[in-house]
């Protein structure tokens, strides 16, 4: 009979932390910001039909970094949640801090008791009537919350991207403004499978996944941004 | 948030709804024993829903009377909703059930829209609000049915198009017009001698309020356009630019107008016989 090696919780808890941490650095990143006309939110997806950004509910977004089938999961369940509570009580019932907390346990459960964590990272983020009500939750792989102002960054390279955002962002920016400032962070980043790429990219408007949500607009202010509009938002810095 | 919520696969609402939240279904309302009073005498009731193909799209119209047996519960109930951006819902029967059936419906079609990533076919919608409707019938048998009417434009043939329904769940797709409710067979008599293909849309929103006001005439559970209180039909336009209400002013000038005219004519407008030359 082989007995088991003992192995510190210490050891466990750093190990499998590790191991979260190397599946999201894998992957490509999503940037999410504060601009006038609500909350921006930016992601490096070459694919269309595969998304990273989702609406959840009237004034809530949900974007993700990580394993697809991990956060696609996760975004459903956010889907259910909100969708349910909205119909029990009243769509206004629906806040993002309950789902942030809901995503927090879920997040914090699997972390400690599966045999493998979450490859996973989330923002939640709430538009408010002005820029002073937006919440947006940064929720890691653990499960630990944090309260973000201005911007987030995560994924892949997301120290580049977001030292390059709190160097740049600044309150009260407009929405061309901001998708543009996303776009350059973005660039920063290391693509996956090409260490060592030197120099800022310009991501091709075909690999980006953008929407808003959109502050002034009645019940659900989920917007994606394609197309002529987003090239127009893109470009309005050059012309 | 539990395993069920990310459960793999489901996107109906309703499904979910009534796997982990049943008691938030409407339909457990239905009790095993006989009814003693009739449904109509313990809760409201809506009447009239009339709908109408027109050139590019379809139209939708309400009364706005709810009646508990020969009282007049409500004189400005609503019962035409937007059910997504390109589908109409009309409810007429027990109002609290029809109305909890809308917002089952509206979310159900949301739910779907947000967990695909795309929305239903019109034919999709229509079958999902028939297999909502099944899970009524217990319900009904007691008295308190509900008879929805769908109308939405089809993004895939480019028309507007019409369903109907029965208790049972059955789905009936209607074309050119119709009417349901207990004014139904007055309003469904006038959208029969006044109806033509590919009417304009303002044209069928007269229309509409016309074949209600026949039902208001002859139906005394539907209501007419209200004058003195300034309460008109809901109207809804559903067309390749999505669903849209017909504004208070604009409804309240088609209504008055209609009024107008049959200060001359009580009857309505004529439809010509043939006359032999």
């Amino acid at each position: 009979m082989s007995m088991p090696f003992y192995v510190s919780p210490e050891q466990v808890i750093k190990d499998k932390a590790d191991y979260a941490r190397k599946g999201i650095a894998r992957g490509r990143s999503v940037v999410v910001l504060q601009v006038i006309e609500g909350i921006l939110l930016v992601a490096e997806n070459p694919s269309r039909a595969l998304h990273k950004i989702s609406e959840i509910h009237d004034r809530i977004g949900f974007a993700a970094v990580g394993k697809y089938n991990e956060f696609e999961n996760l975004r459903v369940a956010g889907i259910r949640l909100a969708d349910m509570r909205g119909y029990s009580y009243d769509r206004r019932d629906v806040t993002g801090r309950s789902l942030a907390n809901a995503y927090a346990q879920t997040l914090g459960t699997i972390f400690t008791e599966a045999a493998k964590p979450f490859e996973v990272e989330l923002v939640v983020a709430e538009v408010g009537a002005d820029p002073t009500a937006d919440q947006i939750y940064r929720l890691t792989f653990d499960g630990s919350v944090a309260d973000e102002h201005g911007s987030v960054a995560m994924g892949g390279s997301s120290e580049v991207i977001a030292t390059h955002l709190t160097e740049h962002w600044r309150e009260g920016m407009s929405l061309a403004q901001g998708v543009q400032l996303a776009v350059g962070a973005l660039g920063r980043s290391v693509p996956p499978g090409t260490p060592g790429a030197a120099g800022p990219r310009q991501i091709p408007l075909g690999h980006l996944e953008v929407a808003l949500l959109e502050r002034e607009r009645p019940r659900r202010t989920f917007r994606r941004i394609t197309g002529a509009r987003l090239a127009e938002l893109a470009g309005a810095a050059d012309g | 948030m539990d395993l069920p919520f990310a459960m793999v696969g489901e996107p109906s609402f309703s499904a979910f709804l009534a796997a982990h939240r049943p008691d938030l279904m409407a339909s457990r309302m239905s009790t095993s024993e006989a009814s003693a009073t009739p449904g109509e005498a313990i809760a409201p009731h809506g009447t009239t829903i009339v709908a109408v193909t027109c050139a590019g799209g379809v139209v939708m119209a309400g009364d706005r009377r709810a009646t508990m047996g020969s009282m007049i519960a409500q004189r400005h109930i609503e019962k035409v909703f937007r059910a997504d951006d390109h589908a109409s819902i009309g409810i007429a029967g027990s109002a609290g059930v029809a109305l909890e059936l809308v917002r089952l419906f509206q979310m159900e079609l949301e739910h779907y829209e947000k967990i695909e990533g795309s929305t239903l076919s019109l034919d999709g919608k229509a079958n999902r609000l028939a297999s909502m409707l099944r899970a009524n019938l217990g319900l009904a048998m007691q008295g308190l049915a509900v008879v929805p009417i769908l109308a939405g434009y089809d993004e895939h043939r480019g028309i507007g198009r019409i369903f109907s329904y029965d208790v049972t769940g059955g789905r009936y797709e209607e074309y050119a017009y119709h009417a349901v409710g207990s004014g139904s067979l007055f309003a469904r008599g006038a959208l029969k001698k006044l109806f033509a293909d590919d009417l304009p849309p303002e044209l069928a929103v007269q229309l509409c309020v016309e074949a209600l006001y026949d039902a208001a005439d002859d139906d005394s559970a539907t209501g007419g356009p209200d004058l003195s209180r300034r309460i008109f039909p809901v109207v809804a336009v559903v067309d390749a630019d999505g669903f849209h209400r017909v504004g208070e002013a604009e409804i309240a000038a088609v209504a008055g107008a209609v009024v107008e005219r049959r200060m001359a004519r009580p009857d309505g407008p004529r439809a010509a016989l043939e006359v032999r030359p």
